[in-house]
């Protein structure tokens, strides 16, 4: 069996564990635009900071490839699938032949159109490993630095660089930050904190103009800056997979196998759609929990076993200079919110079933609030008012203890 | 393999455990020394309401969410120990917000996570909390 990856992140890694957790001895090829061993694109913020380096960004041991029996094809790009004769063909003319294929494409940055952006001389976008390695070569004490966009790349972007350059701004369309992420209260706590350390931000504004240095908001304010990141947001890279007759909405679409309509051709990570549980409707969720384990049911599929992709709700764990947040599923519903100090919990319910959380500042065993939404525990089959203090197992049955704890199996 | 398993019934309250973890953490061979005026931070937690008690650590899950959610690599399945490298960590909690035991928490200086290794990675090389516990409620156990 010939199995070949497009994409060599996350889901693509899933896919490998997941072929070979099945099939030892299929080949197995990458084939990945980036000349790097496999990594952690979410490390690219904690790598400016100082958190850590290129050697421990790697997302799995430098044997990884070797250990599995992978043919990894870094730094060529795959211009064209052939479906009908089964073979991937790259930039350099090669032509890989495959039984399974998989798509862990990814996305690509988002870039408005923006008045005078061609006059921008410094402006980077912030995904990448080179995207980082850019932005680091440019900023100086002195810089200042202009990010478009609030949400988590920007941000993140902004905590890697505060300390090495001079100062940092952040616009965005919306009103508050983390707009995908938090509801309006919590974004001002985390808001608060992030200004605290030094960042500025332009809320709901936008670039109206640039020339070259400066930057005219749509309420007249100019920003002069040396550096600009844009970080407005991302799309699923489709295009391969669209050519040759996958459906695609905003991602690829997928069965819960993540197969796509096209026999043999199946996708996963961020160029792929799930079915988010909490809202039952089909969304891009990218995100790298997600992306591993697309990619590893897609592996499993790939080579003939058995495994369904069928929980996926939206999450994130980040944390800002210090102040952690942790959110899960969606925020329709009847919620409860406590605010204690720096401490922020919001706990969404509907129809008997825990549909989302925030929780900022003590986020402690937060799971065991995202167990409940994953497997839609109903509320009424548990203390609802005991975990709604703080999460703990003390709040299931003590019969549901003893499977979660003392190994009792559960009876068919 | 082997696991620890927990019967509520038998749990006294004691927290012997939460100590017998902090201290086959430490890096110390002095108990007293390992813990005296130390605020532990164990890698197993009791639980107590209402006369009930029980300890959590981790399960060790065969299909263990942390892993696959981990967002560095940090943390791996080594002959079905799930260990955590803290030297990749970046202390970004996805493992605290997909653990559906609660059993993974922030190491002291909250900077990289600390969970049970089963003490396979220090000096104890069996559970010091199955070890030292006086009525058997912990037991390290293949079922």
């Amino acid at each position: 069996m010939k199995y070949v990856i497009i994409g060599n992140s996350a889901a693509a890694v899933g896919c490998i564990e997941g072929i070979r957790s099945v099939d030892k001895t299929g080949t197995i090829t990458v084939i990945s635009k980036e000349p790097y061993h496999v990594y952690s694109r979410p490390l690219i913020s904690y790598l400016l900071y100082g958190k850590t380096d290129e050697q421990r960004m790697k997302y799995r041991p430098d044997s990884f490839y070797e250990d599995n029996g992978v043919k990894a094809l870094l730094g060529v790009t795959a211009e064209k699938v052939d479906y009908e004769q089964k073979k991937v063909i790259l930039n350099n003319g090669a032509q890989i032949p495959f039984d399974k294929l998989l798509f862990a494409t990814g996305s690509e940055p988002f870039v408005p159109p923006m008045a005078g952006l061609d006059e921008v001389e410094k402006k980077f976008s912030f995904m990448k490993l080179d995207d980082a390695k850019a932005l680091q070569a440019e900023i100086n004490p002195e810089s200042r630095v202009l990010i478009i966009g609030a949400g988590l790349i920007g941000l993140k972007c902004a905590e890697g660089i505060l300390q090495k350059v001079k100062e940092v701004t952040v616009v965005d369309l919306a009103p508050c930050i983390l707009p995908s992420v938090l509801d309006e209260e919590g974004s001002e706590i985390v808001q608060k904190h992030i200004e605290e350390q030094g960042v500025k931000f332009c809320l709901a504004n936008s670039v109206a103009q640039f020339h070259q240095n400066a930057a005219i908001l749509k309420d007249g304010t100019e920003l002069a800056f040396d550096l600009l990141v844009v970080a407005v947001g991302v799309r699923p890279e489709t295009k391969l997979a669209a050519a040759i007759g996958c459906k695609v909405n905003k991602g690829i679409l997928t069965d819960a196998h993540r197969a796509t309509n096209l026999a043999d051709v199946y996708a996963a990570g961020d160029c792929s759609e799930s079915l988010d549980i909490t809202v039952n409707q089909q969304r891009v969720l990218a995100l790298l929990p997600n992306a591993y384990m697309q990619g590893e049911t897609a592996g499993i599929t790939m080579a003939g076993g058995e495994k369904r992709y069928d929980k996926a709700i939206p999450m994130n764990a980040v944390g800002f200079f210090g102040l952690h947040i942790v959110t899960a599923g969606s925020y329709d519903g009847e919620a409860y919110v406590v605010k204690n100090g720096g401490n922020y919990k919001k706990m969404v319910s509907k129809d008997n079933l825990l549909k989302g959380y925030i929780l900022i500042g003590d986020v402690a065993r937060a799971g065991i609030y995202t167990s409940l939404i994953r497997e839609k525990t109903p509320l009424d089959s548990i203390d609802y008012e005991l975990i709604k203090e703080k999460p703990q197992l003390m709040a299931f049955t003590a019969t549901e203890r003893a499977v979660k704890l003392g190994g009792t199996k559960i009876e068919d | 393999m082997k696991r620890i398993y927990v019967n509520e019934k038998w749990c006294l309250g004691c927290h012997l455990c939460e100590y017998n973890c902090a201290f086959a953490n430490s890096g110390s061979d002095d108990m007293v020394k390992a813990l005296k005026d130390v605020r532990i931070n164990p890698r197993i937690r009791i639980e107590e309401k209402q006369g009930i008690s029980f300890a959590v650590s981790c399960r060790h899950c065969a299909e263990p969410l942390c892993v696959k959610s981990c967002i560095t690599g940090a943390l791996s399945v080594d002959s079905g120990v799930i260990e955590v490298n803290k030297d990749k960590c970046v202390g970004c909690y996805t493992c605290i917000m997909v653990c559906p035991y609660g059993a993974i928490m922030p190491g002291s200086d909250g900077s990289v996570i600390q969970k049970c290794e089963l003490c396979t990675n220090n000096a104890f090389g069996e559970p010091a909390c199955v070890t030292g516990c006086p009525n058997k409620a912990i037991v390290f156990e293949e079922r």
